[in-house]
């Protein structure tokens, strides 16, 4: 199979084969090498991460009979975060007989994506969805069903089919029990090996390719090699640049981020997704924020006074005084408007002085309406889990007050770069799920990161690691070569460093003060000033951060505040390739939303002409500027259009 | 804010897995209502920092009640006073100003403390790969349809498979019995037509390696499904000694 080397004008090759749409992996899949079932034992794999991707990857290719080492920070493989999510899996089965098919299910994800992914990919990821669903009911996944014991469906984020597949609302920890227990089954037969509380720090690139990686033992601190014929990056998104998002506390961009640095391209890094009904901000301690699933926009009533400033309790604000302002503006979808939309109309009115609550910081969710016309039983019957989740953080009663809610980031779309194959632009790295770029352009739909976790891994890994390896001769490496140790060294050098500054501040402060530069100036809405500000800003931090750090404690031992500070340190880094990136791109496309590009009706308004293309930077140096290399996408089969939702 | 309070902690501070550890009093000073016990932790480790003092260690990760990664002793009680949430889902408001609270890791001689409050629960992935799987590779399964399930057993099963893991019903057990935990993934698969081809043989392998890893017998005080907070049933355990004897009397192997 063909390697990815940028061209001498820039350009990337995305290597998708030739053919019809619907032929492409069927044909690829034929294509590709295979690896002779009695070789596979010869080979090593490296898994980092144990999500839903790197799970399903781990298990998959141990069960083919590669010898697989799989990592992961947490204690158990079985924490990973994709554990927390909620609403549920997307699979174009067409149970419901309401018109869905493997095309739709493309066309909208490419156009949901506002037009930034890569078309072969997605129709990839389409067709495979229909297996991931077999593949987990064979595994035990209780999915709802109903009387009559077949699946059931739901629609979600306003897909016109119902074509979401639940597990009541942890669809995520249900799949992701599923591939743990893969996993562990391979655990149990010898193929797979797992390392749980380890961290990967460092990728060791010999003679061109990955061979393998270097770890710290979170428990002793010891700094450890292992060698590999190929290394699967699974370690999801970097939403906790900006230290307040729905991630876990442990996600972060490590793994990805020293990939970029050995020579990994990092793609459209200010694609993140905010999410528009999160549970708002109560002070200064919040340190994560807790979604609530965007379903509650289907009956509550998005509102916020027409003062500004007005202090008044909700219940004293009469109905003319109240601003529905979703509804007013958008009086064909109302309420339903895209995450995105729904998400920046809530930034303007608190930043008009109209937010609510102590901290002026949300807008109202109201189910009055809702519960006069249903009836409480029947909202309690469709929301009373999350109902209950908000009484129990907020200590308010949602059937008695409105809720507030404000936007949080969620997801990001950005990631390293891969080709068809899902390898990097280092060969024999491959990048799986949210890590990569490559399947949700500039905007993801709901209910479609658990389909891409689970498809990476099930589904295309175990085709294109073996088409790599037939078709690459790898010479023997051990951890005793030169590059091995020089990346110890890089490693133990940055640990040294960082214990050494002793200065005064905590890692979570320099964490904060990123989150709320990137929360201001690369969040929901952007600007090319705001930008330049961010990015002297950033760098100031950064360089304020190695000199006034205070990191207790050693190495040797178990210590928390070195895990975090190696990941702030990373953060500060991408962040400023975020902005980079969001000031570049001189257009508004799906979370991407310039201030200066927009349509009459605040729309994202995108630049076709100069912008369809993905923006993958190559590192060249701490202090050098990273370089652009463009993959222009071609669209054969969807037409380009312009997303309304007056 | 006028709400805010002042708590005495007693936190268990332990070096490593050899040194004997020992209960330290902090103060957490001016502490809001709204904030959750993890988030109480953090700015006592801010304080703590500041000092020069090393932060207490404690495992957390999603701070939503669904990785079973966070897990103490809060008082006494595994993820401390309220019942069915997990210790990042507990906040202040459910304390009073000036109150003492301990906090401790969880106790079993199975999980071994590692530092402070962080304990090592390996031992739960040694069970599960003992035989907590349904044994089907990648790829060639039959449509998602092709075996319907009634909908109350998709639902019990559901029941059984919400465990996230956390430990707090062997610590809340005086055996450190594994058993609610053991029996929610036995019986998550023994639900399921699926999950009935392997029935003996999962359920003997589990409870060998449940037995191996020094977890204490279940004597069915019921502590364990009191203290969970995924409040998986007792039923559970029920199932799981019927599917044992069933074992016994049906194993095509021994």
């Amino acid at each position: 199979m063909n390697e990815v080397k940028s061209t001498s004008n820039g350009k990337l090759q995305s290597n998708v084969p030739p053919g019809d749409l619907a032929e492409k992996w069927t044909n690829h899949k034929f294509n590709l090498k295979l690896v002779n079932p009695a070789n596979k034992r010869k080979y090593e794999i490296i898994v980092i991460g144990t999500g839903l991707a790197g799970a399903s990857a781990a298990a998959s290719l141990g069960e083919l009979g590669y010898y697989v080492k799989s990592f992961c920070f947490q204690d158990s493989p079985r924490r990973a975060h994709s554990i927390a999510a909620q609403g549920g899996i997307n699979a174009a089965k067409n149970y419901q007989n309401d018109g869905d098919s493997v095309y739709r299910l493309f066309y909208d994800t490419v156009k949901g994506g506002d037009y930034r992914s890569r078309e072969a990919n997605v129709y990839r990821l389409a067709d495979l969805s229909l297996n991931i669903i077999d593949q987990c009911v064979a595994q035990g996944v209780p999915f709802a069903r109903e009387y009559g014991g077949l699946l059931d469906n739901r629609s979600f984020g306003g897909a016109q089919v119902s074509r979401t597949f639940y597990a009541r609302g942890q669809t995520g920890q249900q799949l992701l029990l599923g591939a743990y227990s893969a996993l562990m089954r391979q655990v149990e037969s010898k193929k797979v090996t797992i390392f749980p509380r380890h961290e990967m720090l460092d990728i060791v690139v010999i003679n061109g390719r990955a061979r393998g990686v270097v770890t710290r033992n979170m428990v002793n601190g010891k700094i450890e090699s292992f060698a590999a014929d190929a290394v699967v990056l699974a370690t999801g998104g970097y939403g906790n640049a900006y230290y307040l998002s729905t991630n876990a506390k442990g996600s972060n961009v490590t793994a990805s981020w020293r990939a970029y640095k050995r020579g990994a391209f990092f793609a459209n890094p200010c694609y993140t997704q905010i999410h528009p009904t999160c549970i708002p901000v109560t002070g200064e301690h919040q340190s994560k924020l807790t979604l609530m699933s965007e379903s509650l926009r289907n009956d509550g009533r998005v509102w916020v006074p027409k003062k500004a400033g007005d202090t008044r309790p909700p219940n004293q604000i009469p109905e003319n005084e109240r601003d529905y302002y979703l509804e007013r503006k958008y009086p064909s979808f109302g309420n339903l408007v895209p995450r995105d939309v729904a998400s920046r109309n809530a930034k303007e009115m608190v930043d008009e002085g109209k937010g609510v609550g102590a901290s002026k910081v949300a807008v109202y969710l109201d189910f009055k309406d809702a519960i006069n016309r249903l009836g409480k039983d029947v909202i309690s019957q469709k929301y009373g889990n999350l109902f209950d989740m908000y009484h129990l953080i907020t200590d308010e009663n949602p059937y008695e007050v409105p809720m507030r809610i404000y936007p949080a980031v969620h997801y990001t779309m950005g990631g390293l770069w891969v080709d068809y194959n899902l390898m990097t632009t280092i060969p024999g790295l491959f990048a799986l799920g949210e890590c990569n770029f490559s399947d949700h352009g500039a905007n993801r739909l709901g209910a479609s990161a658990l389909m891409q976790g689970l498809a990476d891994g099930y589904f295309v890994i175990p085709y294109t690691m073996g088409g790599y390896l037939a078709a690459t001769k790898l010479e023997k490496v051990d951890t005793g070569n030169e590059e091995f140790k020089a990346a110890e060294k890089t490693v133990n050098d940055k640990i040294a460093k960082l214990l050494a500054v002793k200065g005064n501040k905590t890692v979570d402060e320099f964490h904060r003060e990123l989150g709320k530069i990137l929360w201001e100036y690369v969040g929901m809405s952007r600007n090319a000033k705001g930008l330049e500000t961010a990015i002297q800003k950033i760098k100031t931090l950064r360089e304020e951060f190695w000199k006034d750090v205070r990191v207790l404690g050693d190495n040797e031992e178990l210590n928390q505040s070195l895990e975090k500070a190696g990941r702030v340190a990373d953060f500060l880094e991408l962040a400023e390739l975020m902005a980079i990136d969001a000031l570049h791109r001189n257009e508004s496309c799906g979370g991407h939303f310039r201030e200066e590009y927009q349509t009459e009706e605040n729309e994202a308004k995108r630049d076709d002409e100069n912008f369809t293309y993905v923006a993958a930077f190559e590192y060249k140096g701490d202090d050098q500027k990273p370089e652009l290399h463009k993959e222009e996408l071609e669209f054969e089969y969807v037409h380009l259009s312009q997303r309304s939702y007056k | 804010m006028g709400n805010n309070m002042n708590l005495h902690l007693k936190v268990w501070r332990q070096k490593n897995k050899d040194d004997k550890g020992k209960l330290v009093s902090y103060e957490a000073k001016d502490v809001s209502p709204d904030m959750s016990f993890l988030e109480m932790l953090d700015i006592v480790n801010e304080g703590l920092i500041k000092k020069g003092e090393e932060p207490i260690a404690f495992d957390h990760d999603c701070r939503e009640g669904i990785c079973g990664s966070c897990g103490m002793q809060i008082n006494g009680r595994p993820h401390g006073p309220k019942s069915a949430i997990t210790a990042c889902q507990l906040h202040m408001r459910n304390f009073k100003d000036g109150d003492t609270i301990v906090v401790e890791p969880f106790r079993a001689k199975a999980f071994p403390v590692i530092k402070d409050l962080i304990v090592d629960r390996s031992a739960f992935d040694r069970i599960i790969a003992a035989g907590g799987y349904i044994s089907v590779n990648t790829g060639g399964t039959p449509d998602g349809n092709a075996i319907p399930i009634a909908k109350e057993d998709a639902e019990s099963a559901f029941e059984a498979a919400q465990c996230i893991g956390c430990g707090a019903c062997v610590a809340a057990c005086k055996n450190s019995s594994a058993m609610l935990f053991l029996s929610a993934k036995v019986s998550h698969f023994a639900r399921l037509p699926q999950g009935k081809a392997e029935r003996e043989k999962r359920v003997w392998a589990m409870v060998e390696q449940m037995e191996k890893e020094g977890f204490g017998a279940c004597s069915n005080t019921e502590a364990c499904s009191a203290e969970c907070p995924k409040e998986i049933s007792m039923d559970v355990i029920a199932q799981l000694r019927r599917e044992y004897y069933r074992a016994g009397l049906f194993s095509k192997e021994k």
